[in-house]
């Protein structure tokens, strides 16, 4: 099943559009990018998901049952603009939350409990979130978003503002998480996360989609045939099949090329058709990275 | 409705936890009667042991009789060139010269001092002046003093409200009138500071940032309402403890002095069903007592809740709309101008003619009447008038608050945008 699905989401503000005629499905227990340049539009989605604000048309699925009322407890979300009441004790700051998402009074206090254990900073319960570090303050903020077992969880530049320590502390969370059977929405500009952690993403520039699918998927769609070989002794190609691209000199007369295959030959067909000119050493694909993709499609769109 | 509920209690739990208000709510109804009896006891004090000031005089017209219950007078023979001279040099207050002059046009008259007299000091003089050039006058006329005094007469006139039933009150426009300022400013005062708490409230909320998270668990409209409702609770709260404080310490203090609170005074008096009337005091609690501070009161609470419930959307159209409460002052104009009519209103017309047309239509119109309608309670309002108040603040506030929940909904969420009012009005338009 579908954790989310978007039908024709379009929303506009007096003078632009926000998001325009957006679809994309968000399958059940995967981790999810939703991409895009500032002022794409994502979080203008996150609202809507988030019941904050109403589309214009358009509808939203939450696990088959039309977007309602009754699924605010289902989401967690951790907006890229942190704020927690400064002056409230960190215990009551999440007693308040979770009992604001739903939860009994006494649920809330046994589960704000566990996770103050589990991240080891139960001698912060009595501290105004004043008084805390920013990556401290994070960590309060991440299990508020958390503490109420929703399903499905949006978390929007979740590692801005902590230490490398704690971003994998974080990470670790994450994935624990999505073991449990929690589908996670990633909203972030860092690739290297997308990269490590994305299953699937979805890619919105000025207002539209551009990009959906898994991360293999987007890869393959973005792959140019393009091959890193590095060699003993130096060579040209003939043109109409193979384009040598870039031809550098390594140590002791090594040579890294890169080919790109014109027409249909198989990667099999360039290595033998290489080993008859050069001595091979190394033979890899050039996979782009999400990085690349991000800014090829970007790019690409503000040409138009 | 759950969760306004939530909302409420976390807002009076912050609110009552603060040092801030346990202070005012239990130290205010104290201290200020407090401060009041240390300043009376200090002015008794100093009149008490005040030493009176020399007054040097140089009297040319041979008319000036001094009189030595204010001043202590030393009569300087000379001129007054070496009068003013010799005065620099000593320690005299002042240096009173009287020259020559017709009794029907007196001029010339001056004081010299060092520091700048106050004018009750320079008002005593003048009176003790104007006494004896009257004194003088009469002697021309050969006008008898004795005949003068008699034809002097005090009249105090003692107003009864005769009832429809027949039944006969006392009343005195003077503490009504007491009554009805003391009601109006209270009013103001506390929809001005509890409508101030709510903004920076919200205020704080944006800043913060927090108010994205709060939003995504309720309803932008459920947590501005739950904002007001919880402040309102806090400020009856409030109210209700000042109340009981000052009843327990008035009645605490009332005995110590050997009197008893209105309400048993006039119980007594009933019973005894005496003549003897101390003027004065019993008098004025004979009055007091005649006055329905329950009914006062209750309407009071009633006119509170409309009046801050009104304003206290405002004033959370306010908050949301802006980053800083810097940059509220300017939108916080013309929710204010209605505020100062009435309470201008108040001295002007209200309290000097309660029963006047600007007066009536003062305490109907929403917007001004819970301060209009405090000052003229007491006085006595139509039932009609009353009712017809009620219902236009209960549509005045339903209606504040619709209009400014539009427009929280979009300024909660706006940071960084340049506010003006034509922004505020797209808001408004803007749909879900």
């Amino acid at each position: 099943m579908e954790a989310l699905t978007a039908l024709n989401v379009t929303k506009r503000y007096t003078n632009h559009l926000a998001l325009d005629q957006i679809s994309l499905q968000i399958p059940e227990k995967t981790i999810f990018g939703l991409l895009g340049p500032n002022g794409a539009g994502k979080t203008t989605l996150i609202r809507i998901i988030n019941q904050i604000i109403n589309a214009d048309s358009g509808e939203i699925r939450i696990f088959g049952e039309q977007l309602q009322e009754k699924h605010i407890g289902t989401i967690g979300y951790l907006p890229e603009e942190r704020g927690l009441y400064k002056k409230l004790k960190v215990g009551e700051q999440l007693i308040y939350f979770a009992q604001l998402k739903g939860l009994s009074r006494k649920d809330a206090v046994e589960k704000s409990k566990a996770w103050m254990r589990k991240f080891e900073i139960t001698d912060w319960w009595n501290k105004k979130v004043e008084d805390l570090s920013k990556g401290m303050a994070q960590k309060v903020q991440f299990i508020s978003t958390v503490m109420h077992e929703p399903k499905l969880i949006i978390l929007d530049e979740p590692f801005s503002g902590f230490d490398p320590v704690n971003a994998q502390l974080i990470t670790e969370e994450i994935l624990e998480l999505k073991e449990k059977g929690c589908t996670i929405i990633f909203s972030t500009h860092r690739m290297e996360t997308v990269e490590d952690l994305c299953d699937h993403i979805v890619m919105i520039n000025k207002s539209k989609k551009v990009l959906e699918g898994s991360k293999k998927q987007v890869k393959d769609a973005y792959k140019t045939n393009t091959f890193s070989v590095e060699h003993k002794g130096s060579f040209t190609l003939t043109a109409d099949r193979y384009e040598l691209l870039q031809q550098k000199p390594l140590d002791d007369s090594f040579f890294q090329s890169t080919i790109q295959i014109k027409g249909t030959q198989t990667p099999n067909q360039l290595i033998r058709d290489l080993t008859e000119l050069t001595e091979v050493h190394s033979f890899v694909e050039k996979i782009p990275t999400m990085s690349e993709i991000f800014i090829a499609t970007v790019k690409g769109g503000s040409d138009e | 409705m759950n969760k306004i509920w939530l909302i409420i209690q976390r807002e009076v739990l912050n609110r009552v936890q603060k040092k801030s208000f346990i202070i005012a709510t239990i130290l205010l109804p104290l201290i200020f009667p407090a401060i009041m009896a240390i300043l009376v006891y200090v002015a008794i004090e100093q009149k008490k042991s005040a030493t009176k000031n020399v007054i040097q005089y140089v009297d040319e017209s041979g008319y000036f009789v001094p009189d030595t219950s204010k001043f202590i007078f030393k009569k300087f023979d000379g001129s007054i060139e070496d009068a003013k001279k010799d005065f620099q040099q000593n320690k005299s207050y002042g240096l009173l010269y009287v020259p020559t002059f017709e009794l029907f046009a007196p001029k010339g008259l001056s004081l010299y001092t060092k520091v700048n007299p106050s004018p009750t000091e320079v008002g005593d003089l003048e009176g003790m002046l104007e006494g004896r050039i009257k004194e003088l006058k009469m002697q021309k006329f050969n006008i008898d003093k004795k005949i003068l005094d008699s034809l002097k007469t005090d009249i105090s006139i003692q107003n009864v409200n005769l009832s429809e039933s027949g039944a006969e009150k006392k009343s005195d426009s003077n503490v009504l009138f007491g009554v009805g300022m003391a009601g109006g400013i209270m009013m103001y005062m506390f929809i001005f500071i509890y409508g101030a708490q709510i903004m920076q409230g919200i205020i704080e909320e944006k800043t913060s940032k927090v108010v994205e998270v709060i939003v995504s668990s309720v309803k932008p409209f459920q947590l501005m309402m739950g904002k007001i409702i919880g402040l309102a609770s806090v400020g009856l709260l409030q109210f209700l403890i000042w109340i009981i404080l000052i009843t327990t310490v008035s009645t605490l203090v009332l005995g110590l002095f050997g009197l008893e609170m209105p309400q048993q005074q006039m119980a007594e008096q009933m019973t005894q069903n005496t003549e003897f009337q101390q003027p004065g005091a019993v008098e004025f609690l004979n009055v007091m007592s005649q006055i329905p501070f329950g009914y006062i009161i209750s309407v009071f609470l009633f006119f509170f809740l409309g009046g801050y419930l009104l304003y206290g959307a405002l004033f959370a159209a306010v908050g949301s709309a802006v980053d800083s409460p810097a940059e509220a002052q300017q939108f916080m104009f013309p929710i204010t101008i209605p505020l100062l009519i009435s309470y201008f209103g108040l001295f002007t017309f209200t309290l000097q003619d309660p029963h006047g047309t600007v007066s009536v239509w003062l305490s109907i119109i929403p917007f001004t009447s819970p301060i209009a309608m405090m000052g003229r309670i007491g006085f006595g309002v139509p039932d009609w008038q009353l009712a017809l108040s009620m219902v236009s603040l209960v549509a005045g506030f339903i209606l504040t608050t619709w209009a400014a929940g539009r427009i929280y909904r979009v300024g909660i969420l706006m940071h960084g945008t340049k506010i003006n009012y034509r922004v505020l009005a797209k808001w408004f338009m803007l749909k879900g």
